[in-house]
């Protein structure tokens, strides 16, 4: 397998996609021209012009809505959020007509769109571009959200996104752009479902599940406790609606512990509901209650050392393991 | 402008309609009274020759889109009236199985899409629409109403912005019946006349009475024509008012009974009546519209009342669409 950057993943599922399906179509600030924000979107005008990468003035409640029009009505639209921080002008129109078109209208009209963009952090950008969004748009039936944490999953769930007939949440890590991991080769096409957990690391005492950029944090956590002889297996969910959680079931019974690391706040969202999942069906093989390794309950702030002590570290989720072995 | 003779026929043909919606309505709230009927109820009683006159300035390929008053348009679009009737009793056979409601009529098969019940909320799906006509290369055109309340919200704005700057094949027709709520327009915008806001969005403006069906069809083509050969979008600002609340639990205690009857001296189904008649139809022949119309508007109800209540499995199975290629 080749190794690509994640935005270089991403474009390429745009691309096969705009390729493989005329309806496709690429709507957002900056997504042309510019070559996009994040440079996701780069050499996409020239390969496909104007009709099909259009830019859009700041307008996010508008584009968001020009692309759930176009949807209903047999265009297979992608729509950018320059970031995330952004959609929240938007949540009107996802809310109250992505997500509820299709049962409004009793499953006559269907509104395949994909809405994507950075989520998260970046680095000191300060609360208002800092939110990391899932928890608002997990508990909404009718979305799919999507959150991939390596190269390989979002090219293979942007692609199952753009294909969907559902509308599709898809959360990009901000500081994730430049991570580069192994992709399938060019023409092997790998569409990954949604409501897949992957279990990116096996391990026999303690089960972590992670989304997202923290998924990275956990990984090298999970290296330093095995020098120290605790095995942890990771479990990257990939999509937060559906939540796969056979495979983490599985791992607890096996583990009989638990720990949740995600950047978003701690207060409800798809951790908590890892969580309670966790002890629904596995309570009898918990060893010790769930812990939750998330960023902190507040606002974000701007400076660094304090932007630090936010986001979840190695040394929270090591403790966190240590704490549900007894071993601190 | 004067006011444009009318065709016989037409006018028969609009006046039944208008009836219809008319019929349609009171019985609505008569059986809301009674318990029927439930959550909110939004009468289109008083602006009928709007939705009337704009159907027939439009092509059965157009799209339509409408705020939560949206049963006066799906009628005068073509929906029967027992799928109306029957999704405001919450049956499985109304025009959306149950889901929707008053506020949420849908009916694909004649390119209505929707009943929206976020104010300004639906404006930029219109415009999408109207997006899909453009990339598509269709010379399909999107009608979007909407009230004088939501000329005040960001969802009107972004909508008219994006439209007039890709010049998109859409005709917003804001139907100013006054009262955004229990609130008169003087109360709520800085403007007297809102087609003003049409050269804000770089747009053609028009702005006139809706009580005249036979106007209402002739200005609405205007625009319709133009969205139609690529000449842009057009905001319309139709001068109207409802004879009734806002919704059934509005008394309209702000406003007075002079004001109201008044206004009801420009009823446009009674406009159309007096015109049909000067054109020399017989009085018998309107009668029996009005009663076949009757009938119509009874079967409805009976037809509701019968009909099976709604079923869990298209509310659990519609959540989602299914997947695999569309």
């Amino acid at each position: 397998m080749r190794e690509l950057r994640y935005r270089e993943a991403l474009r390429e599922a745009m691309l096969e996609e705009m390729e493989r399906d005329e309806r496709v179509f690429l709507m957002g600030e900056e997504v042309g021209h510019y070559q996009g924000a994040y440079k996701v979107s780069e050499g996409l005008l020239d390969k496909f012009g104007e009709r099909r990468v259009i830019d859009t003035p700041i307008a996010e409640s508008g584009f968001a809505g020009i692309g759930i029009g176009a949807a209903m009505v047999g265009l297979r639209p992608i729509i950018e959020f320059m970031t995330w921080n952004f959609s929240f002008v938007a949540f009107d129109q996802v809310i109250s007509n992505a997500a509820k078109i299709h049962q409004m209208s009793a499953g006559a009209i269907h509104v395949p769109i994909v809405f994507r963009g950075p989520n998260g952090a970046a680095r000191q950008v300060a609360s208002q571009h800092s939110h990391a969004v899932a928890p608002f748009y997990v508990g909404i039936p009718g979305l799919y959200v999507c959150q991939p944490s390596t190269p390989r999953d979002a090219k293979g769930l942007l692609k199952t996104a753009i294909r969907s007939n559902n509308p599709v949440i898809f959360l990009e890590g901000e500081t994730l752009y430049g991570v580069k991991g192994e992709v399938p080769d060019e023409g092997v096409e790998e569409l990954i479902p949604f409501g897949a957990s992957r279990v990116a690391r096996h391990g026999a005492d303690c089960t972590i599940v992670t989304w997202g950029r923290p998924y990275y944090v956990a990984m090298a956590a999970a290296e330093k406790l095995a020098a120290d002889g605790t095995e942890c297996e990771v479990i990257d969910p990939r999509t937060l609606r559906p939540l796969d959680m056979g495979p983490v079931i599985k791992s607890v019974r096996k583990t009989n512990r638990c720990v949740v690391v995600h950047e978003h706040w701690p207060y409800g969202g798809p951790g908590a509901e890892v969580v309670d999942r966790v002890q629904r069906e596995a309570f009898d093989y918990l060893d010790a209650p769930v812990e939750r390794v998330t960023g902190l309950d507040v606002p974000m702030p701007y400076a660094l050392n304090l932007e630090n002590e936010v986001l979840p570290t190695e040394e929270r989720v090591i403790d966190a393991v240590k704490r549900v072995s007894y071993a601190k | 402008m004067g006011t444009p003779l009318p065709d016989k026929d037409d006018l028969l043909r609009q006046y039944r309609s208008m009836m219809r919606i008319r019929r349609f309505e009171e019985e609505a709230a008569r059986n809301y009274a009674k318990g029927r009927i439930g959550g909110f109820l939004h009468l289109y009683i008083g602006q009928e020759a709007i939705a009337v006159g704009a159907v027939d300035a439009l092509r059965d390929q157009d799209y339509v889109f409408q705020t939560y008053r949206d049963h006066g348009i799906a009628l005068a679009r073509g929906m029967p009236a027992k799928a109306a009737m029957a999704e405001l009793f919450g049956k499985d056979t109304g025009c959306s199985r149950g889901m929707g409601g008053s506020m949420h009529f849908f009916d694909v098969e004649r390119n209505f899409l929707g009943g929206w019940a976020i104010v300004g909320g639906h404006m930029a799906l219109a415009a999408g629409t109207a997006f899909k006509s453009r990339y598509n290369g269709e010379d399909r055109v999107t009608i979007c109403f909407f009230g004088e309340g939501s000329t005040n919200i960001g969802g009107f704005h972004e909508a008219m912005s994006l439209a007039g700057l890709w010049k998109l094949p859409i005709v917003f027709v804001c139907e100013n019946n006054q009262y955004a709520m229990g609130t008169p327009l003087e109360r709520t915008s800085a403007l007297k006349d809102l087609s003003i806001k049409a050269k804000g969005y770089a747009m053609a403006g028009a702005r006139f009475e809706g009580h005249d069906v036979t106007l209402v069809q002739e200005r609405i083509a205007e625009a319709v024509d133009r969205a139609r050969t690529g000449a842009g979008p057009t905001f319309i600002e139709v001068l109207t008012y409802r004879f009734r609340g806002h919704s059934m639990s509005d008394p309209a205690k702000y406003r007075s009974r002079t004001e109201l009857e008044q206004k009801k001296q420009l009823d446009p189904i009674q406009v159309a009546r007096e015109r049909i008649l000067e054109l020399g139809v017989e009085e018998a022949k309107l009668d029996d519209i009005d009663l076949e119309v009757d009938e119509e508007i009874d079967a409805a109800v009976k037809f509701a009342e019968e009909s099976e209540p709604a079923r869990r499995e298209v509310m659990l199975g519609t959540v989602y669409a299914e997947e695999g290629e569309l």
